[in-house]
């Protein structure tokens, strides 16, 4: 596969941050980029990263699947990202993925048949003082002190967006 | 003579140049060395990983008589000018590597009489010393398919213990590495991500320096135990490596060629996969004799006889004694 | 009303667009060291100031500047560890999301003391929003000439660029997180040597989290000895506090040094006392990492003494009786929370985010967590807990970084100070005060 035009001057702007030689520097943010693209990064995507920053293909393998934000199986259109550490649950947060998983109908890791939805669990988002928190990417805003009704409202809102 | 440095280690001292690490003048003293699975000294980078090498520095230097404040790696400390380390004698550096030889184990599977490695697995030397009767760990173990990765290698990661060995030899002695270490944490593997196979023709070395049984040389596996053959030096000449090796052989026939390990386990001439994979006649070797095997371990038992083969050179004689 | 050095401006509507922040004096400090100051004196005054590391470890900055290798030929870097992610920390967001032009002010006056020319401020992936506005906040900075060639007149250039994590706290480590910078899983590096001598390219490099850089600008305005001024011996100056669980004001409060732990957790000014008019059971005050107290030895130390926020107080009585200020995630319990459940929580968090390169951590958390989660569901036995706390022994100081340790403390302190409800769960595990929860992964692919 091929990007574009479009993305490479991008890909270009990422490298000019670093030394010469150390274009390795630039995989995160241009994975990043990848992902916002693609909505999740395929072998064939990884393999063109490669190609750009002149990398062995594993060294990509290696990286994409070392970080937890990269997805390395096609996902919903949304993915909710749930905070699932220890100050979230504190105020409530298994809850409130008990009822997502029932509003859902899907399971941790699972995506909506409608491919809507993907619910994930994640680790502290610094958002402790206003937990429980959910992310969805690629823009990553916080929807923060959820509450049941709250959730409903996202739910119904990014329904009726797609 | 001045720019040398004094190490004292378990009582004996050593004098070593600078930029020697704790490992190296204990490995140079002889009698009991702190054990290695991870560090590689002829692969650069090795090292620090596995924690098994552990040791209490005691004295710093001369200049800064106190302790280190934790147990460090041997394999990646270097010595100071009068550093006094415990090694064996410390109660703290036993308990330490019985914990992690404990850690080793508890996703390794408990099966040595199956394993192919058996006999020769420095994860099974190790735990013959350091490890308990008994497992403390009840939970599940992490297990994976059995992969072919190419035409020679076998990759069983329920065996790996993540020493990334396998990872450093392709880096340094192929041109292009395609297998690495994937995912994180305790669910990290070594893998090619998308089945690939290595071809490459130094790519048979990773299983030479696999301390365990996660790779194994598929042309060989299970076609004997390893204290049932006998291995022989023998050398060729060839174009891309120095040719020397071991040939294991089971009556005339050879069953497997591997590269030459020193008295630390390791190979410091890798050799070429056409001399490990494509040539297992006997005609195809110049055999210097018998090779010389440590009388402790268990490749050197039932073979008490000096083998029919000839030349035969080189005949230590531990080798014919014991 | 308590000193604010970090947080004075933070109300201020606009704060965040470059010329209210310069009418509010902002950039003050970038004009006086550049043109009034030596990077020595610079070095200088922040070691008088006795400022330390906000990140956790508490090491004291001045020091760690004077550290770096200025002999070298190669390039030196500055690198901000805004990679916020201890379980309870959420004062770095808080600082770049309402003020960033502070954090970017501290930069540019910490590079120029280092002799850096190139910066980078590494910031955990999944704040993509704050990315945006430090991406925003330094195109402004460059606009004013306060970046770039030449700053204000001085002849110092310099480039600063923001850095995406991937999603991994490990890389909150200072080396896994240069690792991460160079494009590599965040896999911490056998040290020595040292980042000072070999950091970022292998070039002498400096690490600081965000709140102790944008400490820089009003140590430089006002003087190190004014800061030392300000706290308790040597816990010097201001500390941001990020309070969550069962409190009723959750936030972040900016303390000076020695406030006492009662007066924070009780006063209105912050934490307002327990939520729901509850009972205070235990509390974890420096992040996840640290050792967690219970009411007793968090208000007041083993030999009566009341205990303060600062670095000396809070680990008094060493980890029988004590423990650290750590990053300031200051957790909060109250008399339902169940201890076994947070345990195996945090013990799952720290399994989860091991980066598998040493033994120790990478099995041993592993170990733990799967025992926590049996106690925790009703299979416990009681030799699990002294299990349990050998487990911890074994990995605590013998792995490559302190996530090991992380992993550690907080299964020992736990038992030490909770034994009772390990061995209640144990007994009964109907007697779990979070029995309800226990189903909450039910669907889970993996729960570990």
């Amino acid at each position: 596969m091929e990007f574009s035009q479009e993305i490479k001057r991008e890909f270009d702007q990422i490298v000019a941050r670093y030394p010469q030689g150390r274009q390795k520097s630039g995989l995160l943010p241009i994975l990043h980029r990848v992902q916002e693209e693609y909505g999740w990064l395929s072998t064939e995507a990884m393999n063109a990263v490669a190609g750009y920053l002149q990398l062995n293909p594993i060294e990509v393998y290696e990286v994409a699947s070392f970080y937890t934000m990269f997805h390395l199986r096609p996902v919903g259109k949304y993915v909710l990202e749930v905070c699932r550490t220890g100050p979230c649950c504190l105020v409530g947060a298994e809850t409130l993925l008990q009822y997502l998983q029932r509003k859902l109908n899907i399971g941790i890791g699972e995506t909506t048949p409608d491919g809507l939805f993907t619910l994930k669990t994640v680790e502290c988002l610094a958002s402790c003082g206003t937990g429980p928190v959910l992310q969805i990417g690629p823009e990553y805003l916080y929807h923060e002190q959820l509450t049941e009704q709250k959730l409903d409202q996202l739910i119904d809102s990014l329904r009726s967006k797609s | 003579m001045s720019d040398l440095l004094k190490v004292t280690i378990d009582g004996n001292s050593i004098e070593v140049p600078p930029g020697t690490t704790i490992m190296q003048a204990a490995r140079q003293l002889g009698g009991k060395y702190p054990p290695a699975m991870c560090y590689y000294e002829p692969l650069k980078n090795t090292g620090g990983k596995c924690r098994v090498c552990l040791v209490k520095v005691a004295q710093t230097s001369e200049a800064n008589p106190r302790p280190m404040p934790k147990l460090v790696a041997s394999c990646i400390t270097r010595v100071e000018q009068g550093m006094v380390v415990e090694n064996e004698t410390s109660k703290e550096v036993l308990d330490a590597r019985n914990g992690v030889v404990e850690f080793l184990l508890i996703n390794h599977p408990l099966d040595c009489p199956v394993c192919d490695q058996a006999g020769e697995c420095d994860l099974q030397n190790l735990s013959y010393e350091h490890g308990h009767e008994q497992t403390r760990y009840e939970e599940g173990r992490r297990e994976f398919e059995r992969i072919d990765i190419g035409p020679y290698v076998q990759l069983h990661m329920t065996r790996c213990i993540l020493c990334y060995r396998c990872v450093y030899a392709a880096d340094q002695l192929t041109g292009q590495r395609v297998h690495g270490v994937l995912n994180r944490g305790d669910v990290s593997e070594i893998g090619t991500y998308i089945q690939q196979s290595i071809e490459n023709e130094f790519s048979g070395n990773i299983i030479d320096v696999c301390p365990v049984g996660a790779l194994t040389d598929k042309t060989y596996r299970f076609k004997q135990r390893v204290w049932f053959s006998k291995p022989f030096d023998a050398h060729r000449n060839c174009d891309k490596c120095c040719g020397k090796v071991v040939l294991w052989m089971k009556g005339d026939t050879i069953i497997r060629v591997t590269a030459r390990k020193n008295e630390f386990g390791e190979v410091t001439d890798f050799i070429c996969n056409n001399c490990r994979f494509e040539h297992k006649q006997a005609a195809d070797w110049t055999i210097e004799g018998p090779r010389v095997i440590d009388p402790e371990s268990v490749i050197g038992a039932n073979k008490y006889e000096l083998p029919v083969v000839s030349p035969a050179v080189n005949v230590d004689a531990k080798f014919v004694s014991e | 009303m308590a000193t604010k050095i970090l947080l004075e401006h933070v109300g201020v509507e606009g704060i965040r667009a470059i010329d209210t922040y310069l009418a509010h004096g902002g950039y003050r400090s970038v004009g006086k060291a550049l043109k009034e100051m030596s990077s020595d004196q610079l070095v200088e005054e922040v070691k008088t100031a006795g400022l330390r590391g906000r990140g956790g470890a508490g090491f004291p900055t001045g020091m760690k500047w004077s550290f770096l290798d200025k002999k070298s030929e190669n390039p030196r870097y500055l690198v901000c560890n805004a990679d916020e992610s201890e379980p309870g920390t959420f004062k770095d967001r808080y600082l770049m999301e309402r003020i960033p032009h502070l954090l970017i002010e501290g930069m540019i006056t910490a590079s120029y003391a280092l002799g850096a020319n190139t910066s980078y401020i590494y910031v955990r992936g999944e704040m993509m929003p704050v990315i945006r506005l430090l991406e925003k906040a330094i195109a402004e900075a460059y606009a004013k000439g306060y970046l770039g060639k030449n700053i204000l007149g001085s002849g110092y250039n310099l480039d600063l660029y923001v850095q995406p994590g991937g999603g991994a706290y490990i890389c909150g480590e200072e080396t896994a997180l240069l690792e991460s910078l160079e494009g590599k899983r965040g896999n911490p590096r056998n040290k020595p040597p040292f980042p000072a001598v070999s950091g970022l390219y292998g070039c002498p490099t400096v690490i600081n989290n965000v709140e102790t850089i944008a400490s820089v600008p009003w140590i430089v305005n006002n003087g190190g000895a004014a800061y030392a001024s300000i706290g308790i011996g040597k816990s010097t100056g201001t500390k941001l506090i990020s309070a969550c669980g069962n409190i009723r004001q959750p936030g972040v409060y900016e303390i000076e040094l020695g406030l006492p732990v009662e007066e924070f957790l009780y006063s209105d000014v912050y934490c307002g006392g327990i939520a729901e008019g509850r009972e205070l059971k235990a509390v974890v005050p420096g992040g996840s990492s640290v050792p967690i107290l219970p009411k007793e030895l968090i208000l007041k130390t083993a030999a009566g003494e009341p205990r303060l926020m600062s670095y000396e107080s809070l680990a008094e009585g060493g980890f029988v009786s004590g423990s650290m200020l750590g990053s300031g995630g200051f957790i909060v319990f109250d008399d339902r929370a169940c201890i076994v459940r947070n345990l195996w929580n945090f013990t799952r968090f720290y399994h989860h985010e091991s980066c598998g390169q040493c033994s120790p951590c990478r099995e041993g958390t592993g170990w733990m967590a799967k025992v926590l989660h049996r106690i925790e569901h009703g299979h416990g036995k009681m030799s699990d807990i002294d299990l349990l706390v050998d487990v911890a022994k074994h990995i605590e100081g013998k792995t490559i970084c302190p996530l090991g340790d992380a992993a550690a403390w907080p299964v020992g302190s736990a038992i030490r100070h909770f034994r009772d409800e390990f061995e209640a769960h144990v007994k009964n595990p109907d007697s779990c005060l979070a029995k309800h929860l226990h189903g909450a992964y039910a669907h889970a692919a993996s729960i570990m």
